[in-house]
């Protein structure tokens, strides 16, 4: 077992900072209370040490990079971007990266449509692709309001879009993980794909930013 | 064999079960348009029982409006079939 899961973010009802309201609890309490999670079910004989950890590896070896790097093939290589839409497994592995016990769908912003992910039952999250999610992807406030007043919780993320721009939220309620395709930057033609990829943010793989 | 296909108007179910679900409460009793679908996969409602039941899950599209009233936009849930019932006009 790793020793301090201090900085682990695998509990759900954890209380963030984003837009506060939530109160929660301490972070060192949610700690202390996941490790006695924990070490029950370790007892119980429910899974095991080393099952435990290989879940929570799992989550570390995903990151953001890995998503940017499919949305900038996605912007160079218009057949991959159909593919990707298409079969976002398929997509992904044809970049050796592997979106496994899931089905990823990637959902792309244009100029009349911006897509937004949340998960309001949980906090699912392509967490093995991406690695794991922010703090206020996970938040009370984050999921209660993204699905209701998704315009008002993009404006506080700074992303002003026109009225004329049609809004999908997609609640992660079951087996899929969404990846959203940010629009492609004006400006940005003479760009290599790691010059491309450079530009696509976490926050723009959620919905929450523009890139 | 996947009971509704792209396009079929569906309500998710008003009930409150005694067990998990993954219902979300905003969308119950609600009429939307299946939008995709996701293939077979464990029901959690079952799963959780300890017994095993595979259902087809689709994406349903509801409007902001139609669940609270007001909003321009859209919201798409995936839902298991058993979840659903057919509502065909009644949008």
């Amino acid at each position: 077992m790793s020793g301090d899961h201090g900085g682990h973010e695998h509990g759900h009802e954890h209380g963030h900072d984003h837009g506060g309201g939530d109160g929660g609890h301490h972070d060192a309490n949610i700690a202390a209370r996941v490790r006695e999670l924990e070490a029950q079910l370790v007892a119980a004989g429910q899974i095991t040490e080393a099952e435990l950890e290989a879940i929570l590896l799992e989550g570390w070896s995903g990151s953001p990079a890995h998503g940017a790097a499919i949305v900038a093939r996605a912007w160079a290589d218009p057949g991959f971007r159909d593919r990707l839409l298409a079969d976002g497994n398929a997509a992904a592995g044809e970049l050796g990266l592997a979106a496994e016990g899931y089905l990823l769908k990637a959902v792309a912003n244009t100029a009349d449509e911006h897509n937004l992910i949340v998960c309001t039952l949980c906090s699912c999250y392509p967490t093995s692709l991406l690695g794991p999610s922010p703090g206020w992807y996970k938040s009370f406030a984050y999921r209660a309001r993204a699905v209701r007043e998704p315009r008002a919780v993009l404006a506080e993320f700074g992303v002003e879009l026109p009225d004329s721009t049609q809004i999908t939220v997609w609640d992660s309620t079951a087996e899929a993980r969404y990846l959203v395709v940010p629009a492609r930057p004006a400006g940005s033609d003479g760009l290599t794909e790691a010059g491309l990829a450079a530009l696509v943010t976490r926050n723009g793989l959620i919905g929450t930013a523009v890139v | 064999m996947a009971r509704f296909t792209v396009g079929s108007e569906v309500r998710a179910r008003l009930g409150d079960p005694d067990g998990h679900t993954r219902v979300p409460r905003y969308v119950r009793g609600h009429c939307g348009e299946i939008v995709g679908l996701h293939g077979d996969w464990k029901l959690p409602d079952a799963a959780v029982r300890g017994t095993l039941v595979t259902e087809p899950v689709y994406a349903v599209r509801f409007r902001a409006a139609d669940l609270w009233g007001h909003g321009g936009h859209d919201v798409i849930v995936e839902l298991w079939e058993s979840y659903l019932e057919e509502a065909a006009g009644e949008r």
